[in-house]
């Protein structure tokens, strides 16, 4: 399940779906049927690699914010390092022909981390940090993900505050993310036995290096990259400008709400695969119960005789 | 061009003549602020190996912000110890680490470079270039370590050559981020560091770390690595 050579960016959407237990089963289908929606009709390769994916804007169309230098070689030299030396990696290996969601969450290794984690998580961070930026963006967010955002922050401004001050206290490199959070901890299996729908809420995380918020298993919405190639040609020092200037001029929230639906989709179709999981269980161990008691009443009619 | 004095003491009383460690009963406890150390020489006079506008930037921006932060940080943390504020002490000891670590790692640095003149980029003689020879062969050796570990660090950090003064052993190890080379090992001892994080070199080399590691060791202090050494094994 490679990515297919063009894909528009809502399609990138679809990456989500990745290695969550045996819980989402309609995966596969839904991916392949997706990318031959979405897209030109362009064959998807047939090789295993993986593809440098371009910014859905010309190079310099973020200018003067992030510049035209920046970009080409943010994209034309970290982002295509990451593609390259994954594809050597994996070739002739177990990931060979595995989707870059799947390779991410088997390399992380639960924290133990293998050798092609960091290309293969910084491949997915960089196609989700350009398709988190448009032309012209930045502004307020509104509908569903505005009243979401007061919902669980109070208010856009102590978003906007927490998201700055996460971006201040990343200690090396790394990415904060706005994500969506559905029952889920910090902490393999954790699920919350009595979910509520306010144990589904946004959050704001930081994560160092290449590591992304796909490992514990949130639905990622908005990230920014704070390692400093992203901004030292623009910004030297001044990180603070740099995630001011994203937030009041790059950021798109038209993606990220629709980040946010695709999360809540994920969200509702997960949950009902888990209460078909649990009927289908209770109705197993209820008709094996009904089996043992007709045998006891046989025994005990061949007794009487 | 001699050093400025890496902290200067302020006392939190006016009172003259106690010292940090107080004394009397009713001591007043001192607070030490640090300040950004001077660098040895012009910020152009490293070139072309690492040019005089990453110098600036790295010196006054980037050190600079880590010794205010520092200073910041223990400033709440006195604070927040003489509340006996548990959590709160607990919650600062990242800042410390990253800013402290920081400080304490770019000071070394800068002296870890000379200008041409001053003899960067010359050989280590004496026990040092010996003991180099004993644990890696050559120092060319130990450079291709050091620029291959360097290379592959991920992310951020540190890429050190540092004495273990227990065991009186040569060591080629990495550190992330703002840790010490003493997070490593806590008798291990820095000669030479090199900052690996992208700010030490974007501007000049962009994403080819592997040049900017070749070409710094035509400005490496190897007689500040020597005096080192041989305190730790005279």
């Amino acid at each position: 399940m490679a990515a297919a050579a063009t894909i528009s960016p809502p399609c990138a959407l679809l990456s989500y779906q990745g290695l969550r237990g045996a819980l989402v089963s309609t995966r596969t289908f839904q991916s392949a049927k997706n990318q031959r929606q979405c897209g030109r009709a362009v064959a998807a390769p047939i090789s295993a690699k993986f593809d440098l994916k371009p910014p859905p804007y010309p190079l310099d169309a973020l200018e003067p914010h992030m510049s035209r230098d920046t970009i080409s070689y943010h994209w034309g030299k970290h982002h295509r390092g990451y593609v390259e030396n994954l594809n050597m990696q994996i070739v002739g290996t177990d990931l060979d022909g595995m989707s870059l969601e799947d390779i991410i969450i088997l390399s992380y290794n639960k924290g133990d981390i293998l050798p092609s984690f960091n290309n293969a998580a910084q491949i997915w961070n960089h196609d989700f940090f350009w398709e988190s930026m448009v032309p012209n963006g930045g502004g307020k967010p509104s509908g569903d993900l505005l009243e979401l955002i007061e919902r669980d922050f109070g208010s856009f401004e102590k978003f906007s505050a927490k998201f700055r001050s996460a971006a201040s206290t990343q200690f090396g490199s790394g990415w904060v993310w706005l994500a969506y959070k559905a029952n889920r901890l910090n902490v393999g299996n954790a699920i919350n036995p009595r979910p509520s729908d306010e144990d589904k809420k946004l959050v704001v995380v930081k994560s160092p290096n290449a590591v992304n918020p796909l490992v514990w298993d949130y639905l990622p919405l908005l990230t920014i990259d704070l390692w400093e190639h992203a901004y030292d040609l623009d910004y030297q020092s001044r990180q603070a400008d740099y995630v001011s200037m994203f937030m009041e001029k790059l950021v798109s929230w038209e993606t990220v709400s629709a980040r946010l639906e695709m999360a809540k989709a994920q969200v509702a179709e997960r949950e009902r695969e888990e209460e078909k999981r649990k009927y289908e269980e209770d109705n197993e161990s209820s008709s094996n119960e009904a089996a043992e008691m007709y045998l006891d009443s046989g025994t005990e009619d061949s007794e009487a005789e | 061009m001699a050093f400025r004095a890496l902290l200067t003491r302020r006392t939190l009383a006016a009172a003259s003549g106690l010292g940090p460690n107080g004394g009397v009963a009713t001591s007043f406890r001192g607070l030490q602020t640090f300040s950004l150390p001077d660098l040895p020489y012009d910020y152009g006079a490293l070139q072309p190996a690492i040019s005089g506008e990453i110098m600036q930037l790295h010196h006054q921006k980037h050190h600079q912000a880590y010794v205010t932060n520092y200073n910041k940080a223990l400033e709440q943390l006195h604070d927040a110890m003489s509340k006996g504020d548990a959590p709160a002490v607990v919650k600062l000891q990242s800042a410390i680490k990253f800013n402290g670590g920081g400080h304490v790692n770019h000071s070394i640095f800068w002296k870890n470079l000379a200008p041409i003149q001053a003899g960067g980029g010359e050989p280590p003689k004496g026990s040092l270039g010996w003991a180099i020879d004993n644990n890696f062969g050559s120092v060319d050796a130990l450079v291709q370590k050091m620029n291959a570990e360097g290379a592959a660090l991920q992310g951020s950090g540190w890429v050190w050559l540092g004495v273990d003064k227990e065991l009186k052993k040569l060591v080629v190890e990495t550190t992330s981020n703002q840790d010490p080379l003493v997070t490593k090992g806590p008798s291990l001892v820095p000669l030479i560091g090199i900052d690996v994080w992208e700010h030490a070199y974007y501007l000049q080399y962009k994403n080819v770390r592997p040049d900017y590691l070749k070409n710094i060791w035509k400005v490496i202090n190897w007689k500040y690595a020597s005096e080192v050494y041989e305190k730790e094994c005279p």
